[in-house]
């Protein structure tokens, strides 16, 4: 509907726009832009990655379309739908971008319900569909042939191997796994006891999990301490994983805790108080330390176009708009080499794409017909809270 | 065992929470045989004010404790006047469903004004410092809950047992009418109870915020465990319900700690079951005798 109102657009005389209207809907105009769909948490409790991950898009749809965009000048737009992190909510944004915005190929957002709500209709319409941030094992790995859903991001399964080589990187031998009693702490469960059975110098001696209500985790920590646990896996959202901090410190327990990255979101150091700073968890990206030449531009375009950010400190919940960066880039790769917005020659461009140089690392044929995981676990990296900023560990 | 010291600690100081709010439960049950229900949002409403007015507005901490238990005991007494008293004075129970539907409207206020993000108490004297006994560290905080939950209770029961003004609380449960003709003002004495109520909700609240993440849900869980722990206690004894809430506190912890915490809540919740069938009155409640 705001077709008049886009800036893209307004540049253009308005009889080219009536008179592209006039065209078949199929017939591809030079001035067509190609849209890019995205469904994500933009409004309540999650809506801080929804904004992080349309900054790392809107970031690299401009340098595109500065260089003149795709397939012979066509520009992108980006298409947002609000999902509110509710699963249906998210289903009925996909249908729309896929069957009323007919965009070329969209990206997920944060919660791992919504991603796998939306699998089922992208595999149907053969639309590429690329997760930015859900790390459920299951969105990629959905068993369906041709599979139409990339990621970009972390995946449960490669984060707990990481978890367990972090740990015996700390010295380590036997982990004690500290989980939230939901279908996320279960599935990283799976993962982390599949990760030992194949990893032998390590064992995995307790598994305990806790809600997320729960004060007081001594009690836990206790029996994972009796069993001679020397690491804590934790898997946890900040609030509870605070908790599970907190009582580690009441316990005067010095016992190094290795993390996936649900405590990355809301105010984990100001919950977890002074040892904050002792969760060491994963992540994809880092904006502090050592940058890249790529690093240094997508940190200065992202001060360049959102003046509030001063420096690394106020790229909050910086994976999602690395993962978004380069996830785009990769896309208008294939797009670029499919030489169409046809979904079916996307995909198989996707499985085909040669070497990126990108803002996580260099990327060298991302995906493939099996693999749709573009980052494994030597990519991901180990950070934790020094005051509000997140760094790297050295 | 030594390693139990810990998780027991844990026991006694959640066991206190529980017996504070159960406390909040028999002040009122014992003046007018009825309850608020959410008990569990007026200890959320306790630690949302104390860190608003202390953190957020800068006011000096004192003020702001007792700023934020008169309003808790004020949230209390507006739980009186518009959830139970229309429904009592018409002879109906449905005050137990308007006390449980003002509790979630006050959870969603605070969700909109306070927002959806738990805040975190920064660290004080009372949660950094602690003392070793016998290699297990206790922290200040730690010790203080229960010595406030006991006191608590001591000092209700010296002013049921002792006073006049807690011998006419009393006097109102067992005859309304005979207390109002011996020139007691009932309305005022419930009404007092569930300020008082109101404000063990909120101490609980205040003691429980340094160790735990305050947010709108904050206090359902403990609301639903305190009214267990109240039934359990016999709901009617004063320290029949503080030393429920202990061995409740203790035991969620101790089978965490010994079985796992997948098997708390069965065997807890069972533990419960069972001690209401051999003592349907609780554990120190005594059968009211129902004058026909």
């Amino acid at each position: 509907m705001n077709f008049f109102r886009d800036r893209s657009y307004a540049r253009w005389p308005r009889w080219s726009a009536v008179a592209a209207s006039l065209l078949f809907a199929s017939t591809s105009f030079a001035a067509d832009p190609i849209k890019i769909g995205q469904v994500a948490a933009l409004s309540g409790a999650s809506a801080q990655s929804g904004e992080a991950m349309t900054r790392g898009l809107q970031i690299a749809i401009d340098e595109i379309n500065a260089k003149g965009g795709l397939l012979g000048g066509r520009k992108l737009e980006l298409i947002q739908r609000d999902d509110e992190s509710n699963p249906p909510k998210g289903l009925i944004a996909a249908r729309e971008l896929i069957f009323k915005e007919k965009v070329a190929a969209f990206f997920g957002g944060l919660d791992t319900p919504v991603s796998l709500a939306i699998v089922p209709v992208v595999n149907k319409e053969k639309v590429p569909f690329i997760g930015i941030w859900a790390a459920g094992t299951a969105i990629t790995h959905n068993g369906a042939k041709p599979n139409y859903v990339f990621r970009v991001s972390a995946v449960d399964a490669l984060v707990d191997v990481r978890l367990l080589k972090h740990a015996q990187k700390l010295g380590a031998k036997k982990a004690g796994l500290i989980l939230i009693n939901n279908p996320w702490g279960e599935s990283n469960e799976k993962g982390l006891k599949a990760a030992a059975e194949k990893d032998k110098s390590i064992t995995i001696v307790g598994v305990e999990k806790f809600e997320n209500n729960d004060v007081d985790l001594v009690p836990q920590l206790t029996r994972l301490k009796q069993a001679g646990a020397d690491a804590l896996i934790l898997v946890g959202n900040a609030a509870p994983g605070a908790q599970v901090m907190k009582s580690r410190d009441r316990m005067g327990w010095k016992v190094p805790v290795i993390s996936h990255w649900g405590i990355s979101g809301g105010r984990f150091p100001e919950l977890a108080g002074p040892s904050a700073g002792d969760a060491q968890f994963v992540q994809t990206y880092s904006f502090f330390g050592d940058q890249s030449a790529t690093g240094k531009r997508v940190i200065a375009e992202l001060q360049k176009k959102y003046p509030q950010i001063k420096g690394p400190s106020d790229i909050f919940s910086p994976v999602g708009t690395a993962n978004a960066y380069d996830a785009m880039h990769l896309l208008a790769l294939a797009i670029q080499k499919a030489g169409s917005t046809d979904g079916e020659k996307i995909r198989q461009a996707l499985e085909n794409l040669g070497t990126y140089e990108g803002l996580i690392k260099t990327y060298k044929q991302p995906f493939t017909a099996d693999n749709h995981d573009a980052l494994g676990p030597d990519d991901y990296v180990m950070v934790h809270f020094a005051g509000n900023e997140i760094h790297p560990v050295k | 065992m030594l390693f139990l010291v810990p998780a027991l600690i844990t026991g006694l100081g959640l066991g206190s929470m529980y017996g504070l709010l159960a406390l909040g439960f028999h002040v009122t049950y014992a003046v007018s045989n009825t309850v608020n229900f959410a008990q569990g949002s007026t200890m959320m409403l306790g630690a949302v004010l104390t860190f608003t007015f202390g953190f957020t507005f800068g006011w000096p901490m004192a003020l702001a404790i007792v700023v934020a238990l008169l309003g808790c005991a004020a949230w209390g007494v507006f739980v009186e006047r518009i959830a139970v008293r229309p429904f009592v004075a018409r002879g109906s129970d449905s005050w137990l469903m308007a006390t449980v539907a003002l509790g979630i409207i006050l959870d969603n206020v605070v969700l909109f004004t306070f927002g959806k993000d738990p805040r975190g108490m920064p660290p004080s004297v009372l949660t950094s410092d602690a003392i070793s006994i016998a290699g297990v560290r206790i922290q200040f905080l730690q010790i203080l809950i229960p010595v406030i939950g006991l006191a608590i209770a001591a000092a209700l029961h010296f002013v049921s047992t002792r006073t006049k003004y807690g011998k006419a609380l009393l006097a109102v449960v067992q005859n309304a009418e005979a207390a109002r003709l011996m020139g007691i003002n009932v309305n005022v004495a419930i009404m007092a109870a569930f300020a008082v109520s109101g404000l063990f909700a909120g101490i609980a609240g205040i003691l429980i915020a340094p160790l735990f993440t305050i947010s709108s849900s904050m206090g359902t869980l403990f609301g639903i465990k305190a009214f267990a722990v109240a039934i359990l206690g016999g709901i009617s004894s004063a320290w029949g319900v503080v030393i429920a809430g202990l061995i409740y506190g203790v035991a969620e912890a101790l089978v965490t700690a010994t079985i796992g915490s997948t098997y708390t809540q069965i065997v807890t919740f069972s533990l419960v079951i069972v001690i209401l069938a051999l003592r349907p009155n609780g554990l120190f409640g005594r059968a009211a005798a129902k004058k026909v």
